[in-house]
């Protein structure tokens, strides 16, 4: 996975630029402030809501309330490991357990060498497949202990 | 001469390697790789098909390791093997379906226009240019298309409502945030046929006089994405979309935004406050998005099956399409497959098909070969069924009249393993987590109903919990703004209907 540039408000400034022109541009703003740092540093809220005219609460309001998006920079990897009904059918709940526990993290959260963040995630349509996950990106399905320790391991 | 081979892009494909299958085949022999959508067979994939004087050949499912052997057995010519398919549409399991909305998935390149064309693409949008916007809302009006996304309001009734609104601008708005899980039908087609999609959606920007569409996808699909953005692109390219829509006098364009993992803006006003730029609070109807919806003006808000599905109503004809199915529900329906089942995959026939017919006949029961103890039809809010209630019919209808619904055409699969306590209680913390927060029942019962079911789960006074667990459902059913506090219950209280010892367990355990 690419890594992320460093947050300035300068880089800010032209990524809000380039989207702001788009009616309701809160969200493809907030995506691309996300894929180019990682994350919405807290200095982009009142950038975001000066350029739209709106409330620095309204913006941080939808900062908070999509699941999407981070306040804190993420590890190299992003994990989204499936919760939904269909992976649950086949295991999600032991591999979910499994994976914390290589990991040593909860979810939301950064392996401490700063490797991996580990993400829950309601359905990536792979309900055939199952259990799935999503590693930067790349889609994984039937997936079990061994699997995902190696597709990890690869990524590491 | 290069063989021509066909080999899957679609995620699920992808999730169990179909592009290294596709860069080995490269290597190993002289093809020309085809990369098109799955087929939705998904116990066969990584999926291969070859093109032969015959015809296609399709072998699967395709490991790294097979390619070596499967090469030496002249698979490139259509050569027998252990993994030979033969003529994928005359595997039974296609064979079975009646393919209309998913015709083209899985055999053309989601990319060309030229093959979109070859299978019949953009006739349906050349006839509505035609006929015109009043004939063709009559058209998909007397086609019985219902929305797909599961309400099942009929198509053309929110077209026509549409149409005669007054505005200065009017908004197409496909709502692709296919959240329930056991559903993938709008993946697979936006990255198997996104053309289909773009000319649903334009049929229907002609029809009511809008100029701008929006799909609103969600972010967990980034392959669905990237495809439906390049498929835009080419569209424009080529006269589809633009000024001059098919060189007629119509203008049209469309524009992708992506979603943020809320699950709630899959809900339409929910999700047309997500496209306003804010947090996707539900709004209280009336009025309705066909007369005030997106910044205010007339909005058609519809699934993407729906959409996709007009396109063959206007080629095929209105007769064509309301003479399948059943009742009151009309057509064809993309039903997924999915969780704990043999053959997972997507089913495309009329309805009627019954529930015990698509998962065991069809289905071939659970991946586990254990007993089916439980489906969960219709997403998360969908009701949990026993095997006593397969013989229900695949209609909106039926599954109303035994307190459950189809939704989106998910059908997830349990084997007797599952603890439907468990699942009832994952229902609430789901909802807990998902609301928007704007109404009481919703924000406040789901955590409630939470609490409730642990209690009953622990043994204390699991009478009255039970009891109070009913009421709080209740009050979630009338009392929510939206589908989502209001339809919770459904898979609540049919696990509780139907699988009562499940809620008894723990509590005779712990008086033990």
């Amino acid at each position: 996975m690419a890594g992320f540039e460093p947050w300035t408000k300068e880089r800010g400034t032209t990524i809000i630029a380039s989207e702001a022109t788009r009616e309701g541009a809160t969200l493809p703003i907030l995506h691309a402030l996300q894929e180019a740092f990682g994350y919405i540093h807290a200095e982009a809220v009142p950038m975001i809501a000066e350029t739209l005219n709106l409330t620095r609460a309204e913006v941080h309001g939808v900062v908070s309330f999509y699941h999407d998006f981070r306040r804190h920079p993420p590890g190299r990897h992003t994990l989204l490991l499936c919760r939904a009904e269909a992976c649950q059918s086949l295991g999600a709940d032991a591999l979910a357990s499994h994976v914390r526990e290589r990991l040593g993290v909860d979810w939301h959260e950064t392996t401490g060498d700063g490797a991996v963040t580990l993400q829950p995630v309601f359905c990536l349509g792979l309900c055939a497949v199952g259990p799935s996950a999503l590693l930067d990106g790349n889609p994984l399905g039937r997936l079990d202990g061994t699997r995902i320790d190696a597709a990890l391991d690869r990524a590491r | 001469m290069s063989t021509r081979v066909y080999i899957p892009r679609d995620a699920a494909s992808l999730a169990l390697g179909a592009d290294s299958v596709a860069a080995f085949l490269r290597q190993a022999a002289d093809v020309e790789v085809v990369r098109t959508g799955s087929r939705g067979l998904f116990w066969l994939e990584p999926m291969v098909e070859v093109s032969t004087p015959e015809g296609r050949i399709a072998y699967g499912p395709v490991n790294l390791a097979d390619i070596p052997g499967l090469i030496e057995a002249g698979m490139l010519t259509g050569g027998a093997h252990a993994l030979r398919l033969g003529r994928p549409e005359e595997i039974p399991y296609l064979a079975r379906q009646t393919r209309l909305t998913f015709a083209r998935c899985g055999i053309v390149d989601p990319l060309s226009l030229d093959d979109y064309r070859a299978h019949r693409g953009l006739k349906g949008l050349a006839r509505a240019i035609e006929i015109g916007p009043a004939a063709t809302i009559e058209m998909v009006t007397q086609s019985g298309l219902r929305g797909r996304g599961g309400a099942g309001f009929p198509t053309g009734i929110k077209w026509k409502t549409a149409a005669d609104a007054k505005g200065e601008r009017k908004f197409i708005v496909c709502n692709a945030d296919e959240g329930d899980s056991g559903t993938f039908a709008d993946r697979m087609l936006m990255e198997g046929d996104p053309f289909v999609l773009i000319e649903g959606m334009t049929i229907a920007a002609i029809s009511v006089g809008a100029t701008k569409g929006y799909v609103y996808t969600r972010s967990e699909y980034p392959h669905a994405i990237a495809t439906f953005n390049a498929a835009l692109d080419v569209a424009r390219r080529e006269g589809v979309l633009g000024a001059n829509v098919l060189g007629s006098a119509h203008a049209f364009d469309i524009e992708q935004r992506v979603g943020a993992g809320a699950y709630v803006c899959g809900e339409e006003t929910s999700l047309l406050d997500s496209l306003e730029g804010k947090s996707g609070q539900v709004r209280t109807k009336p009025p309705l998005p066909a007369h005030k919806g997106l910044f205010g003006a007339p909005t058609v808000i519809n699934n993407v099956v729906s959409l996709a599905s007009v396109p063959i109503v206007l080629t095929q004809g209105a007769e064509y399409y309301r003479d399948i199915g059943m009742g009151r529900s009309r057509g064809t329906m993309p039903i997924q497959l999915a969780g704990n089942i043999k053959y997972a995959g997507l089913f495309e026939c009329g309805f009627g098909v019954t529930l015990g017919e698509l998962v065991n006949d069809i289905g071939g029961g659970t991946l586990t070969g254990r007993p089916v103890r439980a489906v969960q039809v219709g997403g998360p809010l969908g009701a949990y069924f026993p095997p006593a209630l397969f013989d229900t019919p695949f209609d909106y209808e039926a599954f109303a009249a035994r307190d459950g619904l189809i939704g989106h055409g998910g059908i997830v699969v349990f084997d007797d393993t599952v603890d439907l306590a468990k699942q009832a209680r994952f229902a609430m913390e789901f909802c807990a987590a998902e609301s928007c927060g704007k109404c009481t029942p919703c924000r406040i019962g789901s955590v409630r109903g939470m609490e409730v079911i642990d209690r009953i789960a622990a043994g204390e006074q699991p009478e009255a919990n039970l009891e109070l667990l009913r009421d709080l459902c209740h009050t979630m059913k009338f009392g929510s703004l939206c589908a989502l506090g209001g339809f919770i219950p459904y898979p609540v209280m049919s696990a509780l209907e139907h699988f009562p010892e499940d809620f008894r367990t723990v509590h005779r355990e712990a008086a033990e």
